[in-house]
């Protein structure tokens, strides 16, 4: 069977020393080799022999990526016994990165979750006893694929894409209530309101692409909860952090205010931060409510910050939070320590397995300790985020592209003439895979348009 | 007392447009083989809708006929008006649709069967199916006679404990007031099939001598008329066409409506049957559309033997008071006088997801069906899986591989697909965007698609066969010569351009290159193509087609080499999916459901992911190894 070639980022997204991407496929060499320059521009990785290791360049076209190393090995001596091809790079979440979209660009799709363990089951490779532990891998890797495809997309962006879908999805139950119905209903013509209305979804696919590349369209970066009493100090903290100067803040037009969200950067690591607080303020609902609605979020962070107010004496609502964070990762920041202590490190540091650090917020007292720990759990690869977010990312935008060039077709054939029946396979097409893009399939979608919108029959 | 009687290869059960073609199949197929019917004055009977065809209802005709069915064969015979549906779109779209004479249709189709050698007709009705060790042995007539065979092919219709209702008033028959059959279902049951109720509905014929047609629309045949049999040439069919006739409700017609919806067995509840969203009841309309202050209404002759006129899109279940009030309010039936009640029937039919794609059941081998029973509904849908279902009783008793067609080879494909895949919620309609491939499934190539399969099973003969292969080489050569013949830039081309408002050429090109024009046609290009051999329209027509649409069709092939990957990829049938851990819970119980045979089929059913899809072909890995091993230990 021929197959097409997958590439994934195969190391983790943390911003370790190397950093691996990965091919898999007929095509792994050609593509590897379009894209690597020798350092004297003479080896062609397309007749490299088989485990052979390249230092060389990454280029798209005339623009240097990263310096590497590049593994050959040839079927069916691999992995997944296909032809593969292994990148090693710097490592830099940003390079690894544009080295995954590079490959994509000239020809290879992005895996799907757990697709490389897959390919080395079906072909073979791997043991027979072992076939559960692969299908737990790649339900695992699903189960966020999907959750996350879905969830890392900013509140609008799947608004959007659902809008564009109904409309599209209107377009077509139109024209195929009129194939089916043409004594009741007249599709005569329809190009041209078609026309506007594919211009107007193309506008807005395109928009989402460009967004996509300056991280509006997914939330890309550590998950990070603030959460903590009232007035312990949450706002102020994320106000510091955001207001610091060592922490670049990212505007995120169009997110929805409902929580407070804030995008960070401590030492080149992303914190995608939600201040608990802020719901709390705005609702004005009592205490209760505020923890329990923070234990939500927290249930899916990769990091919480516990902030504890140290001019007051711990009391059942701590108790609980230490409950909640108990198995997470987690930092504790004891606040306030400019006023006096009812509270202490030791105290925090004998009740729970978390680091304790003291700082002040308000005079901005004890942060440089706070980002270094950041930076020292990312380094040290205790703090980490799935790397499924980054490929659901460049899913997205692979979606995307896809819907634009279906859409761009729908054009072409409005503008040769063709009959109206011919629109639907194209609008179908954007259809299915934006619905593929926000886990929807299109399963009867069509169908129950068509009644719904359309009175048919005899 | 029970008795025995002759014995048959095969039993069908109903000799409606499904049990017909079933029939007929299997004795072609040389089986001795039996038709039962309630009535014999109800073979191949019409009991709704006067046509045969429309959107994508065209196509399954001229695919029954293309795998060497009947029922284009007898329209193309007995059709008193023809039309081809939107002519003005592509040519996936364009369908056939021919007003029939009921009565001669009826008449035709019966003639073919009593003259069918291998084949019996029989009058009664069949109360039981006798089985033993889970396959079928004979059925049972409610006279007590014992019929051994050893295939059934059930196609009840709608006549499953069926009952019509007109309002208040409630009668517990078939379609037409004819016998009801109100035994098979409990012996069904006996054997474990799921049954289900369904309801559909017919409006009411008029007197056309009420009728007053100055105030509708008149709505002619085509001038051109193309036959629905590949064996039919355009000439063959040429005669005197009737007229239809178009006409509207209004404000006044949906007040009567409304004012009397607590009288509708439907919206008081009465009825339990599902009905079908494509050809709503007028109340339905009226309600589930109440923004639009106006309904076609098309008046259809029941015959030319007869001066009853259907009236299409005001199917109806209210009562026979309020039926008179609202049919006069429309304009040109104020004085009509009505033959025959609209009503609404409900019926016994299946859950189709118990059969294979074969149309065997699952629980019992040997047992098909066919038709309304499988919860479809259109006398077309019907013929077609009766056609399938006979044409598998046979190759089952001929011990040869089952004729299963994929959604990439015909419409067929697709219904049956659907119908043993999905649940359906109502009876199922094919319409033309079920077909992910219609490009390739167009009902002027279903010749070519089908004809050869239908050649392999033994229901076309050789003659045909032949000229099939003859018609394809002349396609293939006129394909090959159109793109090499090359069109200068002269006077006469820029001219002939010019005409058609086609833009003039800077440079040469080829005479394919121009048919790909909109604006231009083969046919068109005749005066500037001196060396064109001389072609029968079908040849020329595939010509263009395949010209004008090449990209469109290329990408649509394409599309059906991946999905046919997936379609190769067999699924045991006894595959336990409660037992593979990694499916979630829901794809379990649904894959338990249906046991698809392939993982293609998997992917379809509502309520499998992807990701299932996944875990599935790691199983099939394993589960292929496995046997490779053991195999391998004996």
């Amino acid at each position: 069977m021929i197959k097409d070639t997958i590439a994934a980022i195969s190391t983790g997204m943390t911003n370790s020393g190397i950093g691996k991407v990965r091919m898999s496929g007929p095509q792994a060499l050609e593509i590897a080799d379009k894209v690597y320059r020798s350092p004297k521009g003479k080896t062609h990785l397309l007749h490299a022999d088989s485990h052979t290791i390249h230092y060389g360049y990454i280029y798209d076209g005339e623009q240097l990526i990263d310096e590497v190393l590049v593994l050959i090995m040839r079927a069916p001596r691999s992995y997944t016994t296909e032809d593969m091809v292994e990148i090693d790079c710097h490592g830099g979440v940003v390079v690894m990165k544009k080295i995954l979209e590079t490959a994509i660009k000239y020809g290879a799709r992005p895996a799907e979750p757990g697709e490389f363990t897959k390919r080395a089951f079906l072909n073979g490779r791997i043991d027979l006893t072992q076939a559960e532990a692969v299908i737990d891998v790649i339900n695992a890797k699903n189960e966020y694929a999907l959750s996350s495809s879905v969830k890392q997309l900013r509140g609008n962006v799947l608004e959007k894409i659902r809008q564009i879908r109904k409309n599209i999805i209107g377009n077509v139950a139109f024209i195929e209530a009129a194939m089916d119905d043409p004594e009741h209903i007249n599709a005569d013509d329809f190009g041209e309101e078609l026309k506007v209305s594919v211009e107007e979804n193309i506008k807005a696919i395109q928009k989402l692409l460009d967004s996509a590349d300056n991280g509006r369209m997914i939330r890309e970066g550590i998950k990070t909860v603030i959460v903590g009493k009232p007035n312990a100090g949450k706002s102020s903290l994320l106000n510091s952090l955001v207001g610091d100067e060592r922490a670049i803040v990212t505007d995120i037009a169009g997110t929805t205010r409902d929580t407070l969200e804030e995008s960070i950067n401590i030492h080149g690591i992303p914190l995608n931060i939600v201040d608990t607080a802020g719901i709390r303020e705005t609702q004005d609902v009592v205490e209760k409510i505020g923890v329990t609605k923070a234990k939500t979020f927290a249930q899916d962070a990769d990091l919480i910050i516990y902030v504890v107010d140290g001019s007051t004496p711990l009391d059942e609502n701590d108790r609980e939070i230490m409950d909640m964070i108990r198995d997470k990762k987690a930092v504790i920041l004891l606040n306030k320590i400019d006023l006096d202590l009812q509270t202490t490190k030791e105290m925090l540091e004998n009740m729970t397995q978390h680091p304790v650090l003291e700082i002040s917020a308000a005079n901005q007292q004890g942060l440089e300790d706070f980002e270094a720990l950041i930076r020292d759990m990312f380094f040290g690869g205790k703090l980490s985020f799935n790397d499924e977010i980054y490929i659901t990312n460049i899913r997205h935008k692979e979606a995307l592209s896809q819907a634009l060039e279906s859409l761009n077709l729908v054009l072409d054939s409005i503008c040769a003439g063709m009959p109206e029946d011919f629109f639907s396979i194209d609008l179908m097409n954007a259809y299915d895979v934006l619905g593929g893009m926000i886990g929807e399939s299109a399963g009867e979608d069509l169908i129950d348009t068509i009644f719904s919108d359309f009175c048919m029959g005899k | 007392m029970a008795y025995i009687y002759e014995a048959y290869d095969v039993a069908v059960v109903g000799a409606g447009h499904a049990g017909c073609e079933a029939a007929l199949a299997c004795a072609r197929l040389g089986l001795s083989t039996i038709c039962f019917t309630v009535s014999i004055e109800s073979i191949a009977l019409m009991p709704c809708n006067p046509n045969i065809g429309g959107s994508s209802k065209g196509h399954l005709v001229r695919e029954i006929d293309a795998l060497g069915g009947q029922m284009g064969k007898v329209i193309d015979k007995t059709f008193i008006q023809s039309k081809m549906l939107n002519k003005s779109k592509g040519p996936a779209v364009h369908s056939l649709r021919a007003q029939a004479d009921k009565a001669d249709y009826t008449r035709e189709m019966r003639s073919v069967l009593e003259h069918q050698e291998n084949l019996t007709i029989k009058q009664a009705e069949i109360v039981d199916i006798l089985t033993e060790d889970g396959h079928v042995t004979g059925v049972k007539t409610f006279t007590g006679g014992i019929y051994p065979c050893r295939a059934v092919v059930l196609a009840t219709g709608t006549y499953l404990k069926s009952r019509c209702l007109c309002g208040e008033a409630i009668t517990y028959t078939g379609p037409n007031g004819l016998q009801s059959a109100d035994h098979l279902s409990e012996a069904l049951k006996r054997l474990g099939i799921r049954l289900v109720r369904f309801k559909t509905g017919t409006p009411a014929r008029i007197d056309g001598r009420t009728i007053d047609y100055s105030k509708m629309t008149e709505q002619f045949g085509d001038e051109k008329l193309v036959p629905f049999s590949f064996t039919n040439t355009p000439e063959d069919i040429q005669r005197e066409q009737v007229s239809c006739w178009l006409t509207y409700t209004n404000e006044k017609t949906h007040e009567i409506i409304r004012n009397n919806l607590d009288r509708s067995p439907l919206y008081a509840g009465v009825i339990e049957g599902t009905g079908p969203r494509y050809c709503p009841s007028i109340e339905d309309k009226i309600v589930k559309f109440a923004d639009k202050d106006r309904h076609q209404v098309f008046i259809e002759p029941e015959g030319l033997y007869t001066h009853e006129m259907y009236v299409g899109g005001m199917s109806s279940s209210l009562p026979e008071d309020v039926q008179y009030q609202m049919y006069r309010s429309v304009k040109g039936l104020e004085n009509a006088k009505i033959v025959r009640n609209a009503y609404a029937i409900e019926y016994d039919c299946i859950p189709a997801t118990q059969l294979k794609p074969t149309l065997e059941f699952k629980a019992v081998e040997g047992l098909f069906s066919g038709g309304q029973f499988n919860g479809s509904s259109g006398y077309e849908e019907a013929a077609a899986q009766g056609l399938i279902a006979g044409i598998n009783a046979a190759m089952r008793l001929l011990g040869r591989e089952p004729l299963v067609l994929k959604r990439s080879e015909a419409y067929i494909g697709v219904l049956i697909d659907d119908l043993v895949t999905k649940d359906t919620h109502e009876p199922y309609r094919m319409m033309t965007s079920r077909a992910e491939y219609r490009l390739l499934l167009r009902q002027d190539n279903a010749d070519q698609r089908l004809t050869p399969i239908g050649y392999k099973i033994g229901l076309i003969d050789e003659a045909r066969y032949k000229a099939l292969m003859e018609k394809e080489q002349q396609i293939r050569e006129e394909i090959q010569r159109v793109n090499h013949v090359n069109i200068g830039a002269n006077k006469i081309v820029q001219q002939l351009l010019e005409n058609y408002g086609s833009t003039p050429l800077k440079t040469g090109t080829t005479l394919a290159e121009l048919i790909r024009r909109p604006e231009l046609s083969y046919e068109a290009l005749a005066p500037i193509d001196p060396e064109r051999p001389e072609l029968s329209g079908a040849v020329t027509d595939q010509v263009e087609i395949n010209i004008k649409y090449e990209g469109y069709i290329t990408r649509q092939l394409h599309q059906v080499e991946q999905f046919k990957k997936l379609e190769a990829r067999h699924l045991p049938e006894d595959l336990d999916y409660s037992q593979i851990s990694g499916l979630r819970i829901e794809a379990r119980q649904k894959l338990n459901d249906i046991k698809p045979v392939s993982i293609g089929q998997a992917s379809r059913i509502a309520g499998v992911t992807p990701a299932d899809i996944s875990v599935l072909l790691i199983f099939m890995e394993q589960y292929r190894r496995q046997g490779a091993e053991d195999s391998h230990n004996k």
